[in-house]
């Protein structure tokens, strides 16, 4: 039976497709992805120099490099621009290009909501950024404590341009979670049952709901911290009768589902990596994709775990600790299954794997300081040291870093139809996880020694130099590392090897597509009989039998298919700019804001309106 | 108004795998995070509720309230939400001119509404509450004014697609569209019940 000819619309043609225009009104899930991962990647580049600048600052006592202020900010800015703009929107890259891919379906449910989700995002962070330019960055930590952030104590606009910013963070974020859930939930190809989603998509069906039930809790501690700021509320100011403890549960009633909305997309790729090199299927995948619900659910009721020390009171603390204490169980069972993954596997240790391995036994160091901490008399004591430092950079570089990685060397050839160069990715493998445990793991000794965190510098003679140096030297082997790794991975751009299709023998839909796929992604909706859908096509069926959903006969095809395509849009960017002019505009005169919000409207309208 | 992207053999729009058109699903997903939105703000209001009494630093809620004048504007609300699912009904069957009438009944019912907040609002300040004074200033007016802008923006809303009927693209007012509208209209109006009982009507219980 002759294929049918594939038809697409007059604006998918390869003129249409090139020149900077086409990337500003695209709508393509693909493209999109690819923009997310370059912003992520620059990002990563920007916090990394923050990094250094902290560390170099550190690294001997009684130093001066930069002063007390500034540091501050250095530290706001490099936690808030790891977390913000780079860790989440490098698992947005990955949820934009492959979740469409991985369930068979042409793009996303609503893909210029997902164009507008990415220029929010990006005006966000530029905003956010910009404050270095325009008087002040922000310096009040990324988790702003009340009443430090009021205007009596943050006299600047450092944190007005944090409070904007993350808002707009959070509209993008926002919208992207609910066009991802209906995504996820309604374009399955045929087949596709939930249980046979590969689990890479249900960890991010899991985030996304994490997303749109956190997010408005950061969204009003910021409305009330912007209201007090602005507008004189008293909201956090204690002499009004204000609690600066309010602000601390609901910031925290968002960051501790933010922490899994870090961890679990890396989570997610690692249960992908390690069943295709290890050439064995997921061990459990049932109980990996049950416990990442948990951990999402259960990740709504320990967050005053951030809040041991402000005296709650034991009954809230007990709680709080149990609950904490029980998250570990749904983790330690998907480590366990990833053990039994490649336990008895036929292991290809390519640079993608060691990543995956690296994730394991790095977020697990990095767990085990977290248990510790969820003891409220121990925690006592390591509240605000540099023993939390170790545990979040373990769980973090160690852990959401390395999976994302493992991600990129993994799905490199996908989206670029290159293979990356093995020996480099190796050296940058080796060298970040040197580098990692060089800086992070004497990080524990000195919280134990009993350095505090955020401290710009230090007296010497406490047993802290040593530490403080090893720590300094690690981040630089990490900058090294993350230089090499970007020296493949523009070398591997310009002349790597061609990859073709399926270079490591994948199981799942994305392998079945050419490497990069066409516009259109299928020509045809693929039919699904396992969670292992191009393993079967194959190899023959995973589970040993025929499966009554398999089709019988070939289905009767047109000679011609036309496929439609949703048209690009500049409604996207012009909305996003819209948001952003109403959220600077309240730093800079009213009039810009309703600006902004009438192009919010009008430009809505516009989109509602455009021809699909 | 959405299209469905999936993959296909030969039809453009197959069901939805979940059973629920992308549009509502995605309109309830947004509903639910709205709603962790308001328990925040109404959880600092009852946070703060009564702390002001501690400082003697007035003025308060029941120098203020006239529950006889909010009930009215709750029945309003209520009543618009009856003439919301007439709309929905009418467009069901196929009866433009009933949804016409309908929609705009259910804008003008929520327009006077915001009337109604309006007068509060200007009423409590000129009675000495402000923003600014005391916690249930802050408290109060961040709350009710979000929920006012939410029924504002609802309003724009349902205009908008009243108009859309008498324009070129009426075709584009669909049961769909018609019915995620009332979804919104539902919402805004269950969490001005809650409002309603937790702001006014507990302080008038021991």
């Amino acid at each position: 039976m002759a294929s049918p000819a594939i038809v697409l619309p007059e604006h998918c043609s390869e003129e249409k497709l090139s020149g900077i225009w086409s990337w500003i009104t695209t709508v393509d899930h693909k493209r999109i992805g690819v923009m997310y991962g370059v912003s992520a990647l620059s990002f990563f580049v920007l916090g990394g120099v923050e990094a250094l600048a902290i560390r170099t600052q550190l690294a001997m006592p009684n130093q001066s490099i930069v002063g007390a202020h500034f540091y501050n900010s250095l530290v706001t800015m490099h936690a808030t621009t790891m977390i913000f703009l780079m860790v989440m929107p490098l698992s947005a890259a990955f949820f934009n290009y492959m979740v469409p891919l991985m369930i068979g379906a042409r793009d996303v449910a609503f893909p210029r909501l997902n164009a507008f989700s990415f220029w929010t995002f990006l005006f966000g962070g530029l905003f956010i950024n910009s404050s270095f330019f325009f008087g002040e960055a922000p310096a009040a930590g990324w988790f702003g404590y009340a009443n430090l952030t009021s205007i009596q104590y943050s006299p600047g606009p450092g944190v007005d341009f944090w409070a904007l910013g993350l808002q707009t963070l959070g509209v993008a974020s926002l919208a992207a979670g609910f066009n991802f859930i209906a995504t996820i939930l309604n374009m399955r190809a045929p087949g596709m049952s939930l249980m046979r989603m590969p689990v890479f998509v249900w960890m991010t069906l899991v985030v996304q709901f994490l997303v749109i039930l956190s997010f408005p809790m950061i969204t009003v501690a910021l409305i009330l911290l912007t209201f007090d700021r602005m507008f004189g509320t008293n909201f956090y100011v204690p002499e009004a009768g204000g609690d600066p403890l309010l602000w601390q549960h609901l910031f925290w009633l968002f960051g501790h589902p933010e922490v899994y909305i870090l961890i679990l997309p890396a989570m997610g790729i690692v249960s992908e990596v390690l069943p295709v090199f290890a050439r064995k299927p997921l061990f459990g995948a049932p109980f990996v994709i049950f416990s990442g619900i948990l951990i999402g659910f259960v990740g709504f009721g320990v967050w005053s775990h951030h809040m041991f020390t402000t005296g709650l009171g034991p009954v809230a603390d007990t709680a709080f600790s149990l609950a904490t204490m029980l998250i570990a169980i749904p983790t330690g069972v998907k480590i366990f299954n990833w053990l039994a993954t490649i336990w008895g596997g036929s292991i290809r240790f390519t640079t993608a794997m060691l990543f995956a391995l690296g994730f394991i036994s790095m977020f697990t160091i990095g767990g085990l300081s977290g248990v510790m901490h969820a003891s409220p008399p121990i925690d006592l004591h390591h509240q605000d040291s540099y023993f939390v430092v170790a545990h979040f950079h373990y769980v973090l570089y160690g852990g959401a870093i390395l999976g994302l990685f493992s991600g990129i060397y993994y799905w490199f050839p996908k989206i670029t139809g290159k293979l990356m160069d093995e020996s480099w990715g190796k050296v940058h493998f080796w060298s970040s996880l040197v580098g990692l445990n060089v800086t992070f793991f004497p990080m524990h000794f000195l919280g134990m020694q009993g350095m505090p965190r955020r401290v710009y510098t230090y007296e010497g003679g406490f047993g802290w130099d040593i530490w403080n140096l090893c720590a300094t030297v690690g981040a630089f082997m990490l900058a090294l590392s993350a230089l090499i790794f970007f020296i493949n991975l523009l070398k591997s751009l310009a002349n790597g090897e061609q990859a073709g299709n399926d270079p490591w023998d994948g199981a799942t839909l994305e392998w079945t597509l050419t490497s990069p796929p066409p516009v259109h992604n299928f020509d045809l909706m693929p039919k699904v009989t396992s969670e292992r859908p191009f393993w079967d096509q194959k190899y023959g069926s995973t589970h040993g039998h025929d499966d009554t959903t398999e089709v019988a006969e070939e289905e009767q095809l047109p000679a011609e298919i036309h496929i439609h395509m949703p048209p690009a849009s500049y409604w996207p960017m012009v909305v996003s700019f819209g948001v952003i002019t109403f959220f600077a505009g309240l730093m800079i005169h009213p009039v810009v804001s309703v600006v902004g919000a009438l192009t919010v409207i009008v430009g809505t309208v516009a989109w509602t309106f455009e021809p699909e | 108004m959405s299209s469905d992207h999936s993959a296909v053999s030969v039809h453009e729009h197959p069901p939805p795998s979940f059973g629920v058109p992308n549009l509502k699903l995605a309109f309830w997903l947004f509903l639910a995070s709205d709603c962790m939105l308001f328990g925040s703000l109404i959880a600092t209001y009852l946070s703060y509720r009564g702390k002001d009494q501690l400082f003697g630093n007035g003025p308060y809620p029941l120098d203020l309230f006239s529950v006889e004048v909010t009930t009215i504007s709750t029945f309003d609300l209520l009543m618009s939400s009856v003439t919301m699912v007439l709309a929905v009904a009418a467009i069901q069957r196929g009866n433009m001119f009933q949804t016409r009438l309908w929609l705009g009944l259910t804008a003008l019912l929520g327009a006077i509404f915001v009337g109604f907040q309006g007068y509060e609002f200007t009423h409590f300040y000129l009675e000495g509450l402000k923003l600014q004074g005391n916690l249930f200033g802050s408290t109060f007016y961040v709350l009710t004014g979000f929920h006012g802008t939410h029924v504002t923006l609802g309003v724009v809303w349902l205009l908008l697609v009243l108009a859309t009927t008498f324009t070129k693209h009426k075709n584009m007012v669909t049961h769909l569209n018609v019915e995620v509208a009332g979804l919104y209209w539902h919402f805004v109006d269950i969490v001005w019940i809650v409002i309603f009982t937790l702001v006014y009507l507990m302080e008038y219980t021991v």
